[in-house]
């Protein structure tokens, strides 16, 4: 591997969300719920919010501490869900959890935006787990919202 | 000592690994297997694999002579008092875990104490605050110095009368920081604890006698000191052990089972119920040949040339912080300003260097530091110093290719 593979895993534009993160902060008042994730194998942490009204993610804010990869797909993240509908954010989760594992996927479904730009990550297996982490905190909210 | 033919026992180390010569900087997570550790196992298996202390047959005698004869020569290694004070255990992890479980739980009460200290593995720590809750024991840490250190000052103002049990890590795997356990345990006996020393970064690079460190426990690990994984040895003085109940129960371990009660084997094998780990001990034991005949002495000072230059190395990169003591044993743990640890070893990894990067195992001690995590080389026998010439080298593109891309 040279620098040139490196390349397909540090895409431009995951820099650019690494060091001008989209929805870094906390979401004021207390009508939305707080997830706490992180990866104890290294020591990623993301604490996100997310603010759900009927059906809809009326907002996404993440904080926390990682490598390029975790925070720019945690930014990449809460930029793609806001304003989805929860399934919809669901089965985003899904296509992404495809692309980190090397299947085919329907571009069509989705329109992944930034998000294709992590699509190098999946020829990376021990980083596939810092791409993947933001989503699994969207996907614990609301399944523990789903339940309450 | 002769590099050239060090480095022709590991047969991993000739191969590419992403394009580029591999240079292994991991070896306190785990070292290499020399072959002839690699070819002991395969011995075994081929030629003599049977359960061991029970058959009358030809071959469960070899294998017992075998596996008995590697626990001769860890006793020697470590010069211990008996063979009886040498168990076999699956690692460090469950030596430890047998003291805390067999001695901590059971002598240990409210009024009690245990002292570790903050720069600790979490394998001891986590041991020990289980027994805390369990006990009502109160688990206190002795403080450490700006550079990593441990003050005798402060360990004598940490443990008192109460305090049961200490337990200190003899070489950190983050700092480099060689502990002065034989003081500590000094200490630790005039207020009449017992001292647990984890060697699990000690015994693959210094030469170790507990009996001069006098401490009451010492455990350790196969697979850093170039043995087999699933190996480790849990030392204890033979008087401690003997009253302690055992950590495991079933076949191996008793005397007589009756249908309501049993007893057990004497030492060392009623810390070893169950199947034994005759592969993995047999192969430590051939680790241990590998390890003497080159001498742990030459293999300290090899390090110890190796670890300077990588200092003075890595000091000529603007924005590299390096974590811990100058005085240290063979690893640099550090971090390159606004470049994620993973993202270094990643790089890294591209140019066929392998370093650890995150937490390891020391999460109070990364807190301590103020950092989520770090980068890490570890340098064993067979590095050289091409290998740290290359890491420089490769910290230096790191620093580009993230200058560059932002």
């Amino acid at each position: 591997m040279s620098f040139n593979n490196l390349d397909t895993l540090y895409r431009q534009v995951i820099m650019d969300h690494y060091k001008n993160p989209r929805n870094r902060g906390t979401i004021e008042g207390d009508d939305h719920m707080s997830i706490d994730m992180n990866n104890p194998t290294c020591g990623d942490r993301i604490q996100l919010q997310l603010q759900v009204e009927d059906g809809l993610v009326k907002d996404a804010k993440f904080d926390g501490e990682g490598c390029s990869i975790s925070m720019s797909s945690a930014s990449m993240m809460t930029q793609a869900v806001k304003g989805k509908r929860v399934e919809d954010a669901l089965a985003m989760s899904k296509l992404f959890s495809d692309m980190m594992q090397g299947k085919e996927i329907d571009e069509q479904e989705f329109d992944l935006g930034d998000i294709e730009a992590l699509q190098g990550v999946s020829k990376f297996p021990a980083r596939i787990k810092c791409a993947t982490l933001a989503w699994k905190a969207m996907e614990k909210g609301v399944d523990e919202q789903g339940q309450s | 000592m002769d590099i050239k033919a060090v480095r022709q026992s590991f047969p991993i180390l000739d191969q590419e690994v992403n394009g580029h010569p591999l240079v292994y900087l991991d070896s306190s997570a785990t070292s290499q297997k020399p072959v002839s550790v690699i070819e002991k196992l395969d011995e075994y298996y081929r030629s003599y694999n049977s359960n061991v202390h029970r058959g009358v047959h030809t071959l469960g005698t070899k294998a017992t002579d075998e596996y008995e004869g590697a626990r001769e020569k860890v006793r020697r290694f470590i010069n211990a008092h008996s063979t009886q004070e040498v168990i076999f255990t699956r690692g460090t992890t469950t030596a430890i875990n047998t003291v805390a479980s067999s001695y901590g739980r059971a002598e240990l009460g409210e009024d009690d104490e245990i002292v570790i200290t903050p720069m600790e593995h979490h394998s001891n720590i986590i041991p020990w605050q289980q027994v805390a809750k369990a006990t009502g024991a109160t688990l206190k840490y002795i403080p450490l110095q700006a550079d990593g250190t441990i003050d005798l000052k402060d360990v004598e103002e940490t443990v008192t009368d109460q305090t049961k049990i200490v337990a200190v890590m003899h070489v950190s795997n983050v700092l480099g920081t060689i502990n002065p356990v034989k003081e500590i345990a000094e200490i630790a006996h005039r207020h009449e604890a017992v001292m647990l020393v984890d060697g699990a970064q000690s015994a693959p690079h210094l030469k170790v006698d507990v009996q001069d460190l006098d401490c009451d426990f010492y455990a350790f690990s196969g697979h850093k000191m170039c043995g087999p994984t699933g190996i480790g040895v849990l030392y204890g003085k033979r008087a401690l052990l003997n009253d302690m109940e055992p950590f495991e129960f079933g076949g191996e371990m008793i005397d007589f089972v009756n249908l309501y009660d049993s007893t057990w084997k004497e030492l060392p094998w009623k810390f070893e119920g169950g199947t034994p780990i005759i592969g993995g001990a047999i192969g430590l034991g051939a680790a241990i040949d590998f390890i003497n005949e080159i001498g742990l002495n030459e293999i300290a000072e090899h390090e110890h040339t190796l670890v300077n230059y990588a200092m003075e190395r890595m000091r000529e990169i603007d924005g590299l912080t390096i974590y811990g003591p100058e005085e240290r044993a063979g690893l640099v743990t550090f971090n390159l300003d606004d470049v994620h640890p993973h993202d270094v070893a990643t790089v890294l990894d591209a140019e066929g260097i392998a370093v650890r990067a995150g937490h390891h195992c020391a999460q109070p001690l990364m807190r301590w530091l103020d950092v989520s995590a770090t980068a890490r080389a570890s340098f064993y026998l067979y590095n050289t110093k091409e290998d740290i010439d290359r890491l420089v080298e490769g910290l230096q593109k790191t620093k580009e290719y993230f200058g560059d891309v932002f």
